[in-house]
């Protein structure tokens, strides 16, 4: 097996091999090319995240509320309808089905239909793990949060999320690096992100090979850095004496 | 020491044989009696009915070069195994052997050149432009500021960049995840234009809802040679499939392959595709070469 890194130094239109392997004058070398391409997953993933965040935390807190069965079950309806059908199909949904019936959508772009469509699914996800995370406190949290003459909401602000958050970070910390690689469907609604730019590339140089390598490494490097944040976040949080917080057990 | 040396002798020795039998397509075909035709599964000069079957102008001549190679080799039976590929895997599999020959879409280049061999150019593809018949787009002046789909991982991609930059269009560009996927932009308006291969738009409007809402205009964007693709440095199969192809042309049964294909009635769904065969195919019939694209020019 013989290497060509040469070729993402390769112009995109000449194929010649320039100079430096940046192009210039608006010339796109393919490199310029993997790291925009790298740049939309970075921003489909990082934006899907934010949304599957705020969704996932609303929806799997309310489906805690004590004496709200209407309430939870809506929550536990939406998780269902977005973790049982498959990601692709979401996209298609969001892509080709809903501007057909609400032709307001018509005009939307594909990538912020794309992040709707994977910041759902991973919230269903996210509900599950906040719920469970919640439903793990010992029943005396919540008590004593009454106990103090608190509200609802504020049981749930300072005394129930804070813990539920700290025990779910593990889970918190795949589902951040899943949406990294469940970026990857975007390329079906045609945003330029590595997916597309490996299947596009490798036809236009033939070098698969180092084409799929190279972007392989851009996943890696993005879930990881990603997984040492989260690792960070975990590690400052952490309050001494609480459940999984040594990870040795007793 | 010295044992070590001709272990290593040995080995490197029976790693040449094995090489050098890999080489030798006719030599396998003869003593196993079967051979592994590369097909596609939805292209417009091959594809599959369902249950293991595939047809189509490329596939069914692939099926006729290995009769007449069955034919050469005196076998009396020779079982043909199709072995469906991508545009992502047809190159390995052609490399490491999977397949013996794959007739099916793909573009002789020079960049496939170094990896694989090919056989007389037997289709020249010429990239066009469709359009819905009522949008009024005629030529590719008429593209400026519209929306453009293409089909991700095919050549069409960078025959519209060159264009774009060439004629200075303006024009938004987005690609579909496969043929149906871009002429599904087309059909719900997502995009004004899808550029591909003539075979593949003719084809695709063929099986449409309502093709006559259809047209396929402007200039040629590009012209591509299709070839048959084979293992490289194996002389003799290559001299084999090429003698088949060039028997084919002469006494007139690849024409008449064309003609069932591009303008009778095909199955599935009995359409015509109805495209006639151009004035480039022609030209490479009556010139059989093995010319890589970039040798070709648009007339």
């Amino acid at each position: 097996m013989s290497w060509d890194w040469q070729v993402f130094c390769q112009d995109t239109i000449t194929q010649e091999v320039g100079q430096s392997c940046f192009g210039k004058n608006g010339d796109i070398t393919y490199l310029n090319w993997l790291l925009s391409a790298w740049g939309w997953t970075l921003s489909v993933a990082l934006l899907a995240l934010v949304i599957a965040l705020i969704v996932g935390s609303v929806i799997g807190t309310l489906r805690t509320l004590p004496d709200r069965p209407w309430v939870v079950g809506l929550g536990n309806a939406w998780v269902e309808l977005f973790r049982n059908i498959p990601l692709l199909v979401q996209v298609f949904v969001w892509y080709h089905v809903i501007p057909s019936i609400f032709p307001v959508m018509k005009g939307v772009d594909g990538f912020v239909l794309v992040v709707i469509a994977i910041g759902l699914f991973t919230s269903a996800r996210i509900a599950e793990q906040v719920r469970s995370g919640i439903q793990a406190l010992p029943r005396g949290q919540r008590y004593a949060g009454m106990a103090m003459g608190f509200t609802t909401y504020q049981t749930y602000r300072y005394v129930l999320l804070p813990m539920a958050y700290r025990i779910i970070m593990p889970p918190l910390t795949s589902e951040a690096m899943n949406v990294f690689k469940n970026s990857s469907v975007a390329f079906a609604v045609s945003v330029a992100e590595l997916t597309m730019f490996a299947m596009q590339a490798q036809e236009e140089t033939a070098r698969g090979v180092e084409i799929y390598l190279a972007v392989t490494a851009c996943y890696v490097f993005s879930a990881l850095v990603i997984n040492r944040i989260m690792a960070f976040i975990e590690k400052r949080t952490r309050v001494p004496g609480m459940i999984a917080a040594s990870g040795g057990g007793h | 020491m010295k044992k070590h040396l001709l272990v290593a002798a040995i080995s490197v020795l029976a790693a040449g044989t094995v090489m050098a039998q890999a080489n030798d397509t006719l030599a396998k075909i003869k003593s196993s009696g079967a051979v592994t035709l590369g097909v596609r599964e939805s292209s417009g000069l091959g594809y599959t009915l369902g249950n293991g079957k595939y047809v189509g102008f490329h596939t069914e001549m692939g099926e006729i070069i290995l009769r007449d190679i069955q034919k050469q080799l005196k076998l009396e039976q020779l079982a043909v195994n199709y072995q469906p590929l991508t545009s992502q895997n047809r190159i390995p599999l052609v490399q490491n052997g999977t397949v013996d020959i794959e007739c099916g879409s793909t573009t002789n280049n020079q960049a496939r050149q170094k990896d694989a061999a090919f056989a007389y150019t037997t289709y020249v593809e010429e990239v066009r432009i469709a359009v819905k018949a009522k949008s009024g787009i005629k030529d590719i002046k008429d593209l400026a500021g519209k929306t453009l789909v293409t089909t991700t991982g095919t050549t069409s991609v960078q025959t519209l960049r060159k264009n774009k930059r060439a004629e200075k269009l303006d024009f938004k560009e987005v690609m579909g995840k496969d043929h149906a996927d871009s002429f599904l932009m087309l059909e719900s308006d997502r995009a004004d234009a899808f550029v591909m291969d003539g075979s593949i738009l003719a084809a695709n409007i063929s099986k449409s809802k309502n093709p006559a809402d259809f047209k396929i205009v402007g200039p040629v964007l590009s012209v591509e040679p299709i070839a048959c693709m084979l293992r490289k440095d194996d002389p003799e199969f290559l001299k084999a499939v090429n003698a088949s192809i060039a028997r084919q042309i002469k006494d007139g049964s690849l024409a008449k392959l064309y003609d069932k294909w591009f303008m009778q009635p095909i199955p599935p769904n009995n359409v015509k595709v109805g495209l006639p065969l151009t004035a480039a195919t022609k030209d490479a019939w009556k010139n059989l070469n093995m010319k890589p694209m970039e040798e070709y020019t648009l007339k």
